[in-house]
């Protein structure tokens, strides 16, 4: 009933190909930015703000790039925390070599160089595929870490290996208060996912899907697969590279390279294949539900023993959520290979029709 | 069930995860953020329950601390250092006072929580883990690695093997290996060994296992090649039990292997089984149930159903006993911040930052504790944030951890000016202005 789109009419080019071609779209979006922006940095508590939203946007913005990676150029990826440990630590050393240079410059040389990295251990796509190439990035997961386990100039020479990030200032102003981090964290992954969305509605994107689909089929039209493919990487490598440098200046603080193990690239890996594979918005639902899930469950099983009175020996809780956790990405698997994104579309074409479904 | 029966429902635990009300304002909040699930479970549990058995003893035994109860939230870390931050945001701001101390019991998290801790005032104890360089309290004032951090450790161990060689002068021309885990943590401790090395003419040699360390044959193979005289083991978790199982395999004695605290304890000798038999582990805590304090835990926490531990044969075992040290060092800091701050009442992250800088757990003290012989005395300052207490040297007899040695000193003259040059880089590098201990009162 509120959610039809009867009475639209599109009379132009520009009408027909924009982002979100229905009006209650246009407004949900508004909406959603409007809160983001404006509303939730005034009533987030510290809490939200630093230990949920924030570290939520950071993994969305990771999980967006490995989407664009495998999800649109259908490349299997394990690099994923490789790269943003790149990012992460190329972007101390910016800001630390560099200090005329500013925050956001930067983090896109930090980007960049991500990007660079991601190009070199693109290269083994040109020859292998799927589980194959997923053994590659594996390499280059270790490979970065081992160099920035032993390279000390990465780290300015820290005796552990750990870097603490300085704090960015950014116009003259501090990024020190959470409320500030969330908005500049949400600033760039507003700024990237409306970057990424309109990069797959163009020739580069489609030729992307057309690799992802069917390599051959897509150099026979003309495709340059090792362009193709290598840009992919870079830019896969980038968002991630951007990523790790979020990570950590507006949430950890100091971070070794322990940080970003192969767990967390597998764990971005489970935000796309949970959230959608190809698909913008399942980068965010993807993140949300594992990073924000296992918090939940962890917060719900002390509200259950509350609540009951029993109390449950805490060790067996926390098995139960990991247990939980397991079921339900199985679940949803079985329910909807497709992902989150896939259970949001279908949702909506169902209250387009809705209350009158045929 | 219909929707009014699921919202009914929703509501209901929804209010009851609503803070306590009144009356709790005779309370002291202290964070549980540990781990019970994961690769390190053993000893998350283990020290979890020794603190928190503690802290239910002094309720049920003294009805808390001069009348103030002590209580705590469980929150799970996972050992993640991104689980332990929001653990930490997550507790910050409960009980009356908002959270007295954090004992993060993770490097990784104890870093990433170090500055917000210090906005935050709120005290992070990392005992025996953490930053080092964090024990020079005028550029950390909020982090405290107490009783005795890495290098300190690392130095009473190079005394000991000087001990068990016949003098310090002996241990020119000997080979020493390092084993460690290559991590934060296990890389913290090559700075000090190489300076030692100059200075008593040791050579050191230094092997990375890669993370977990569940398979060790070439370094092993490299340290057979070494032949060193002595090997350091710097493991965690899965780490340590394997490097016993494949020393025994390459031959190479057991009784030569003197191991960090973090790989001595029931959980890395047991897995081991007779190939753990003779290594010898660094401690600053010492096992069993025969001290006065155990006994008390048993007799007013587990006789009474309460305790932490399913599993009774885990009580007093090396992390129990060490998460009751931690339960020591933390009420008696308390104690200290309510002498000058008001007896009987709750105190403030700040105020428990002074309790812990002027902490001084003497001999008699310790008496009074019923825990002689668990721990040495310590005495901390706002100069030293560590207490640079003694480390005590137990060897795996294949079935409990037997003192081997006297409590061994460490040796500050080498370790305190690297503490003093790392945190002054560390204040500049982040723009801290040391702080001038004489005018702290």
């Amino acid at each position: 009933m509120l959610y039809r789109e009867a009475g639209q009419f599109r009379s132009s080019y520009a009408e027909d190909q924009q982002i979100f071609p229905i009006r209650q779209d246009r407004i949900g979006i508004a909406l959603l930015l409007v809160v983001a922006f404006i509303v939730v940095p005034l009533v987030g508590n510290q809490y939200w703000l630093s230990a949920i939203l924030t570290p939520f946007l950071i993994l969305a913005l990771a999980a967006l790039g490995l989407n664009i990676l495998t999800g649109y150029a259908g490349q299997l990826s394990l690099g994923t925390a490789a790269f943003m440990a790149v990012g992460a630590f190329m972007a101390y050393n910016f800001v630390l070599r560099m200090p005329w240079l500013g925050a956001i410059p930067s983090f896109i040389l930090a980007g960049l160089c991500a990007a660079a990295v991601g190009f070199v251990f693109g290269l083994p796509s040109l020859r292998i595929k799927g589980f194959y190439l997923a053994v590659a990035t594996l390499a280059c997961q270790f490979f970065v870490l081992w160099v920035i386990q032993r390279w000390g100039w990465i780290t300015n020479y820290s005796t552990s290996g750990v870097i603490t990030a300085q704090t960015i200032v950014l116009f003259g102003y501090p990024i020190a208060t959470p409320a500030a981090k969330y908005l500049f964290t949400l600033s760039i992954v507003a700024v990237l996912a409306l970057a990424a969305k309109n990069l797959m509605r163009s020739e580069t994107g489609r030729a992307f899907m057309a690799v992802r689909d069917m390599d051959v089929a897509a150099s026979v039209i003309g495709i340059p697969m090792m362009k193709t493919k290598l840009l992919a990487f870079a830019i896969s490598s980038f968002y991630c590279g951007v990523a790790g440098a979020l990570y950590t200046y507006t949430y950890l603080g100091t971070v070794e390279p322990e940080a970003f193990t192969l767990d967390l690239s597998f764990r971005v890996l489970f935000m796309i294949i949970i959230g959608g594979i190809g698909s913008i918005l399942g980068s965010f639902l993807g993140a949300a539900f594992i990073t924000l899930f296992p918090i939940f469950l962890n917060v719900f099983s002390g509200w259950l023993s509350h609540l009951t009175g029993q109390d449950i020996s805490h060790a067996v809780i926390s098995n139960l959520e990991v247990i939980i956790f397991g079921g339900l990405i199985i679940f949803f698997l079985i329910v909807e290979p497709n992902g989150l994104a896939r259970l949001w579309q279908i949702a909506k074409e169902k209250l387009r029709l809705w209350p009158f479904p045929h | 069930m219909n929707r009014t029966a699921i919202s009914t429902a929703a509501l209901a635990i929804a209010a009851a995860g609503l803070p306590a009300p009144a009356g709790a304002q005779m309370e002291q909040f202290i964070p549980a953020n540990f781990y019970w699930v994961g690769p390190y479970a053993a000893s998350g549990t283990g020290f979890a329950a020794g603190i928190l058995d503690y802290f239910a003893m002094l309720n049920e035994r003294d009805k808390g601390i001069n009348g103030v109860r002590l209580t705590w939230e469980k929150c799970e870390t996972e050992y993640n250092n991104a689980r332990g931050v929001e653990c930490y945001e997550r507790q910050k701001k409960k009980g009356p006072t908002g959270a007295t101390v954090m004992h993060p019991l993770s490097t990784g998290i104890t870093y990433s929580i170090l500055e917000k801790a210090t906005a935050d005032k709120i005290p992070v104890i990392s005992m025996g883990y953490g930053r080092t360089d964090a024990s020079d309290g005028r550029v950390f004032p909020y982090i405290f690695p107490l009783i005795t951090n890495y290098w300190s450790q690392n130095t009473a161990k190079i005394k000991f093997i000087g001990q068990k060689e016949g003098g310090m002068d002996k241990l020119k021309g000997k080979k020493i290996a390092n084993l460690y885990h290559d991590s934060a943590y296990g890389k913290e401790t090559i700075p000090v060994l190489d300076v030692q090395a100059k200075k008593y003419g040791f050579q050191v040699t230094h092997i990375p296992v890669p993370h977990p360390g569940n398979e060790q044959q070439s370094q092993w193979l490299q340290i057979r090649q070494l032949k060193p005289d002595w090997v350091i083991l710097r493991g965690w978790g899965v780490m340590s039990p394997t490097a016993l199982k494949t020393a025994a395999r390459v031959g190479y004695p057991r009784d030569k292997i003197i191991a960090v605290w973090w790989s001595g304890a029931e959980e890395d000798a047991i897995p081991a089984g007779d190939a753990a038999k003779g290594y010898i582990t660094a401690g600053f805590n010492l096992p069993g149930t025969s001290y006065p304090v155990m006994q008390d835990v048993l007799k007013h926490v587990y006789k009474k159903g309460k305790g932490e531990f399913e599993d009774p044969s885990r009580i007093g075992s090396i992390y129990h006993t060490r998460g009751v040290v931690a339960g020591i060092v933390t009420t008696e800091a308390i104690r200290t911040a309510q002498e000058r701050f008001g007896k009987g009442k709750p105190i403030t992250g700040e105020q428990m930052r002074w309790g812990i800088e002027n902490l001084n757990i003497t001999e008699a003290r310790l008496k009074q504790l019923g825990a002689v012989g668990l721990m040495a005395p310590l005495k901390i300052s706002c100069m030293d944030h560590e207490g640079g207490g003694p480390v005590k040297f137990l060897q795996w007899d294949g079935k409990a951890f037997k003192p081997v040695s006297d409590w061994v000193p460490t040796d500050q003259s080498i370790v305190r000016p690297m503490i003093e040059a790392s945190a002054s880089q560390y204040a500049l590098d982040n723009k801290i202005t040391p702080r001038d201990c004489s005018k702290e009162k």
